[in-house]
């Protein structure tokens, strides 16, 4: 087995043998669809017409609370000191902690999705547009989430700030993630706002395994 | 304090070490406040006396001429800190570490001035203070990017361990900043088609053009000048921190 | 341990080394020289600069001043160097096993992670949740990780700690062993260790007592 899947399969087997930690990730996420109607009202035409909005939001933060677990316990015991000297390279590290963290964050949320669109009345096609367009925005969130929880990894409590570096650079995620549901009036671009959030998604899983790798190394303790 | 061991060589090693920039930028410092006050004075009697008052929105067009150039320095002060990231990355410049540093709180004040000077220019026209306007919101992004550096620099003790992380989010920053400019754009076509902010293309008459370049010009040799005071303050800071140490070990030894 | 090949020779080489922790110089001015099949103790007291030294050599530190240099080593890496410190990475509720393998496959292996397991006395327990191990199995199986990716080089931030007169002894064994293959050892102690051969061994004193 090679070093890069090594670190998936361990990563993997850890957090299916500590039992409902990726659960709660989950719970948070439908709980935001089951809070919004007690905020904005019941209105069923109301809700479906945010529900992309929402069903986003809900995602998105899910994601961001769920970053800094990246790399926080092999900092803390002292894992990620000695995968500096291993043959794999940091950056390739943090691309097989990405996969599997996508793995187990994104998935449960992707496979959640159903919940969230009966409770916020969504019909079928808005709701297959919100699954292709999680599926293929969620690796862009785990890769700006990447850069957050490396940068951040040396700081103590730095899992609250990662959060705050990461959402600015999240928002064309956000935005274009929506738009692959629904343009609003008008002519519908939800087409072109996936094929745009596809190519965010590529840029930024391509590119952030570096910067994390980088500030993995330039950070220590 | 002295960590300059290296030989003294060209200009570039020789401004590495603190205590040498300082006494080497010091002298620019009046001068540089100097030309920034003529301009401003320049600036502000063409803003005020000599330009032409917009023929739909009146006297409040003014506003333009601080609200554009704060516009420009916001985007203009993340360059120069994603350039000062560059320096620290490649070169480990130790200059290139107070640069940025000093740079990120300028950054974040023009650009909240950007944003409250563009308010105060849009409630003529909005009825509102404020509007999902795209440039404005991409505006609003950037002073959260700024807001989150700053707070990146504070959450660290050791603060030449924290240069090079924040020059690699910095640099993660400015690789966005375009993609999130883009889309906000896009977002703000698909929700809102008109734009307030007419003044920005060259067929401008010229006697707006003059006044809002002495006013560009102005505030950018004010950023220049607040940027190496603000440099020689966190050199000093530095040192403090420094002094204080050694005062802790030799006070615990006695 | 059936490894038999010995390793290229490697030899580090510090010149005017300074390292500093944080914003403190720990140590300046440190020449030396370590050879293939030599060790360094470093001896001092806590807090000195010790760990801050090995941290340097390892490359997680930048040096303040001066340099080293490993010479003969392939350096754009840190893959020919075992760091061995103070926190031992075990992850609970993967096995022993489980544990070493994936260490085997991220640094490379080319010897048997069951004759590790041997070595270090834990090969009857490789089926076990590493979370239930002692303290002192922890740590042998810590070593059992520098011995299934043969390296030339190790640096030892006290590697008897936690462990009791037998896995002293082992430490000792195993350290001579690695030197008797052209290995090379930086270790810092406050322990003495009963190494076999003193004639390869140096001392070299980290900070001054007030």
């Amino acid at each position: 087995m090679t070093g890069f899947s090594a670190i998936i399969m361990r990563d993997l087997r850890l957090a299916l043998r500590s039992g409902g930690d990726a659960l709660t990730l989950v719970l948070f996420f439908v709980m935001i669809g089951v809070v919004v109607p007690f905020a904005i009202g019941p209105d069923r035409e109301l809700l479906a017409r945010l529900a992309p909005g929402i069903v986003w939001i809900a995602a998105f933060l899910s994601m961001l609370l769920g970053l800094d677990r990246l790399f926080r316990t092999d900092h803390d015991d002292g894992t990620l000191l000695l995968l500096r000297s291993a043959q794999t390279p940091l950056a390739a590290v943090a691309l097989a902690k990405m996969i599997a963290h996508w793995l187990l964050t994104a998935v449960p949320l992707i496979v959640a999705t159903p919940l969230l669109a009966v409770m916020l009345a969504m019909d079928m096609q808005g709701f297959m547009r919100a699954l292709v367009s999680l599926l293929i925005g969620t690796p862009a969130l785990v890769a700006l989430g990447a850069v957050g929880a490396s940068v951040t990894v040396t700081i103590r409590r730095g899992g609250l700030i990662a959060p705050v570096l990461i959402l600015p650079l999240a928002i064309p995620v956000l935005i274009f993630g929506v738009g692959a549901i629904t343009t609003g009036p008008g002519p519908d671009q939800s087409g072109s706002a996936l094929l745009l959030l596809a190519a965010i998604s590529l840029i930024t899983v391509a590119l952030s395994p570096f910067a994390a790798g980088l500030a993995i190394a330039s950070g220590e303790d | 304090m002295s960590i300059d061991t290296t030989p003294r060589q060209s200009w570039w090693t020789r401004i590495a070490h603190p205590g040498q920039f300082t006494a080497w930028t010091t002298p620019w410092l009046k001068p540089l406040a100097v030309v920034t006050v003529l301009l401003f004075a320049l600036g502000l009697w063409f803003a005020f006396f000599n330009s032409p008052e917009d023929y739909q929105l009146g006297d409040t067009v003014r506003i333009m001429y601080v609200h554009v150039p704060t516009a420009w320095l916001s985007q203009f002060i993340y360059a120069a800190m994603a350039v000062s990231a560059v320096g620290t990355l490649v070169w480990r410049h130790p200059m290139a570490d107070v640069s940025m540093k000093a740079a990120a709180p300028l950054g974040a004040t023009f650009t909240a001035l950007a944003l409250f000077t563009g308010s105060l220019w849009g409630r003529p026209t909005w009825g509102t203070f404020w509007e999902w306007d795209g440039r404005m919101t991409s505006t609003l992004v950037l002073l959260l990017i700024y807001l989150g550096i700053i707070a990146l620099w504070r959450a660290f003790e050791d603060q030449l361990r924290a240069a090079r992380v924040v020059a690699i989010f910095t640099l993660v920053g400015a690789v966005n900043i375009p993609i999130i400019k883009f889309s906000v754009d896009w977002w703000a076509t698909l929700h809102q088609p008109a734009s307030v902010f007419r003044p920005d293309g060259p067929r401008m008459p010229g006697s707006i053009l003059t006044p809002l370049f002495v006013m560009l010009f102005a505030f950018t040799f004010l950023f220049f000048t607040l940027h190496l005071m603000g440099m020689h303050t966190e050199i000093k800071r530095r040192r403090l921190i420094n002094l204080e140490r050694r005062a802790a070990e030799r006070g615990g030894a006695a | 341990m059936t490894l038999r090949q010995g390793f290229d020779p490697l030899t580090l080489r510090a010149t005017g080394l300074a390292c500093r922790r944080g914003e403190r110089v720990l140590v300046e001015g440190l020449d030396f020289e370590v050879g293939p099949g030599r060790a360094l103790l470093l001896k001092g007291p806590n807090g000195a600069g010790k760990t801050t030294l090995l941290m340097t050599l390892y490359g997680a530190i930048r040096p303040h001043s001066g340099g080293f240099a490993f010479e003969g080593a392939d350096a754009d890496t840190a893959s020919f160097m075992h760091l061995f410190g103070h926190q031992s990475a075990i992850k609970p509720r993967l096995s022993v096993a489980e544990n070493l393998a994936f260490w085997a496959a991220v640094n490379g292996n080319s010897a048997s992670i069951d004759a590790a397991l041997d070595a270090v006395r834990l090969a009857s327990i490789a089926w076990l949740d590493a979370g239930y191990l002692s303290a002192g199995q922890t740590r042998r199986l810590a070593w059992a990780r520098l011995l299934v990716s043969p390296r030339p080089v190790w640096l030892l931030d006290e590697p008897t700690s936690a462990l009791d007169a037998q896995g002293d002894a082992m430490v000792a064994q195993l350290i001579d062993a690695h030197l008797d293959q052209g290995g090379l050892v930086v270790a810092a102690t406050h322990l003495p260790l009963a190494l076999r051969d003193p004639a390869r061994v140096t001392e070299l004193r980290i900070g001054t007592t007030p």
